[in-house]
């Protein structure tokens, strides 16, 4: 075999054009779709309601508690009053279903409806295809969101007659971007099911396996294996787990993305979260108890959790982006 | 109007794993012709439609499609070529002029223009009266129109139909031949693959006969007949009150006799025999009731091809 020269072979191999041809229309045909499907209308619904049912009972608390509280605003979306939940709870298991509802008949249905073959065959490349799909489903996400986040702002305002301060809103919007970045970590994880399984059923499936392992399952894991792989005397003398022990739970239960936004949620809508890990007594020496953190030590503090969860999208869409240009056109 | 070949390939072949789906073709398309890709399932067809389009990549070979490599410039040739996949689909929530404008807007075209060739593509493909219906409500034979009415909207020079009339009624089938021919008749090279063989022979220019991924025959249908059939012509004769037996018997030219039902025979003969069994029929006092060259029948040319190389395998 003569030795293949790889610099003379790689413009040949090039493709002439830009992968984003096509990818405005593919866009707007997908978001026009979305936002006039039946599917989107339940989603919303769900959504709105259950957070109008949070909200509400939220208010009736606080109008209870003395208007002392600095923070007043953000307890509209953590208070949680028996037996609904608070609203970032009530968020943290609907972005995954809405995600997983908008993304797991992705690039499947068209293989389904017969259309993948004649989309393909007009001049675009698959990437138009794909981001175009993944785009519009997390702006269907985020207008949602962003609509229910000012619904809320707004309600309180009217409920409650206290304006939002400026650190609030500035928290608020963290928050709001959080919740984006989660949606879009179960968005390429439907879609990349849509791109494995022919099937929509198994492709739903799937995604919600995956999201009842790593919201139900995977926390109880997280606490069971450190004690079996990481025996401690602690653990068989007190019944208490070691700091090894625990923090190995911490870093297990963080590979779930649930874990992620709930950390980066309780750090900037509750101020005075001081540290998302491990605290020992001699660390908390000469601090003031129950202060809250100013803002940017807070985003300081949710950095690595938001990095996390957008990182673990583009993972996910890299695989999907791979699967999908290696698939074969024809059914 | 330029005589080249708008499509070409050489050595051509798509590799699966341990398979070959296809294995070396050469083909030559031109401009304006209606090209027949025929073979059983299975034997490339669409695969090879899928290389000419840079929809799968070729494992060895070259294509060139209007001057371009499908495979470096698909922008370029899908820009110029409109397929119809097999039993294409359409989004069914979508009017039909809501779905070529879809189309319209990937293949970059303006508004306005894309509205015009919209009209323009759905009259000529008479689906007109259904613009703004969802395709939803569309039979098997409206939504093979409307394939059509998208390559007529991308004003293509090439099209290139997997199957297009399969599972149609034969009034449909019938429409979807008479614009297929409306399509060459607007200088647009036309490449179809199909296992209806009588449908193919009657529009096609010229065909290519697929087996296990190479091209077993390729020509017009005549020429096949010459080849496979060996015979050219078969001339079919019918009469009364003559023996045609003792009539036919020596006559010169003919191969074979072979007698068929009642009074019928069939002539087998290198050369078009129906002036002389005519003129004998009638000096033997028999009145001639038929005499007629039978066209050689792509799907006799078909069987008989898959039949031979059975029995040489």
């Amino acid at each position: 075999m003569p030795s293949i020269d790889v610099t003379s072979k790689t413009p040949a191999a090039r493709r002439e054009g830009s992968p984003w041809t096509g990818l405005g229309a593919v866009f707007l045909k997908e978001f026009a779709d979305h936002v006039s499907g039946v599917r989107m209308r339940v989603l919303e619904w769900l959504v709105l309601l259950f957070g109008l049912a949070a909200v509400y009972s939220a208010i009736q608390d606080l109008r209870s508690v003395a208007a002392q509280d600095p923070f007043l605003f953000l307890r509209l979306f953590t208070l949680a009053r028996d037996p609904l939940p608070s609203f970032v709870g009530l968020l943290g298991f609907l972005i995954p279903l809405v995600s997983i509802g908008l993304g797991f008949d992705a690039v499947n249905s068209e293989f389904n409806r017969r259309t993948l073959s004649r989309v393909l065959a007009q001049p675009i490349y698959r990437d138009a295809l794909l981001f175009g799909k993944f785009f519009a489903s997390l702006a269907t996400l985020s207008v949602s969101l962003v609509a229910l986040w000012l619904l809320i702002v707004g309600l309180g305002l009217l409920l409650l007659g206290v304006p939002p301060s400026g650190e609030e809103v500035a928290r608020g919007l963290v928050f709001l971007a959080a919740s984006i970045a989660y949606g879009g970590v179960w968005l390429a994880a439907a879609i990349l099911f849509s791109v494995l399984f022919r099937s929509a059923a198994t492709s739903a499936l799937c995604a919600l396996g995956l999201w009842l392992l790593l919201s139900v399952l995977w926390p109880m894991l997280a606490q069971f294996i450190p004690q079996a792989i990481l025996p401690s005397d602690t653990m068989i003398l007190f019944g208490v787990p070691s700091v090894e022990q625990l923090q190995m739970q911490l870093t297990l239960a963080r590979l779930s993305p649930n874990t992620l936004y709930a950390e980066a949620v309780q750090a900037m809508l509750n101020p005075t979260t001081r540290s998302l890990g491990l605290v020992f007594p001699q660390q908390m020496v000469g601090a003031v108890r129950g202060t809250p953190l100013p803002f940017g030590q807070s985003l300081l503090l949710v950095w690595p959790q938001i990095t996390g969860l957008i990182a673990s999208a583009i993972v996910l869409f890299v695989i999907t982006y791979v699967s999908f240009q290696r698939q074969e056109v024809r059914a | 109007m330029t005589g080249g070949p708008v499509i070409e390939t050489r050595g051509l072949t798509k590799r699966y794993g341990g398979t070959t789906a296809v294995d070396g073709i050469d083909l030559a398309i031109r401009r304006g012709e209606i090209f027949g890709l025929l073979g059983p399932n299975g034997a490339g067809k669409t695969t090879t439609i899928l290389m000419l389009l840079g929809l799968t990549d070729k494992t060895a070979g070259t294509v060139s499609v209007l001057g371009f490599d499908p495979a470096r410039q698909p922008l370029q040739v899908k820009r110029r070529v409109g397929y119809m996949p097999d039993s294409v689909g359409f989004y069914d929530n979508l009017t039909a002029r809501e779905n070529l404008r879809y189309t319209a807007r990937l293949a970059g075209l303006a508004r306005e223009e894309a509205e015009a060739r919209i009209a323009d593509g759905l009259r000529r493909v008479s689906l007109t009266h259904v613009i703004d219906r969802k395709v939803g409500t569309f039979s098997h034979g409206m939504r093979r129109r409307l394939g059509l009415a998208e390559i007529v909207l991308k004003q293509a020079e090439i099209a290139i139909l997997d199957e297009p009339t399969s599972g149609l009624d034969p009034e449909a089938t019938y429409e979807i031949l008479n614009m297929i021919r409306d399509l060459k008749a607007h200088d647009v090279a036309v490449v179809l693959s199909s296992h209806m063989l009588d449908q193919v022979q009657r529009i096609c220019d010229r065909v290519a006969l697929f087996n296990r991924g190479k091209i077993a025959l390729l020509g017009s249908v005549p020429e096949l007949a010459q080849q496979v059939l060996g015979g050219g012509h078969t001339t079919v004769v019918e009469a009364e009150g003559a023996d045609l037996a003792t009539v036919l018997a020596d006559l010169p030219g003919a191969r074979r006799i072979i007698p068929g039902e009642g009074n019928t025979f069939r002539v087998l003969a290198d050369r078009d025999l129906r002036s002389d069994v005519a003129r004998r029929v009638t000096a033997a006092g028999g009145r001639l009731l038929r005499l007629n060259v039978e066209e050689p029948s792509l799907d006799a040319i078909y069987r008989r091809y898959f039949e031979d190389s059975r029995r040489a395998a």
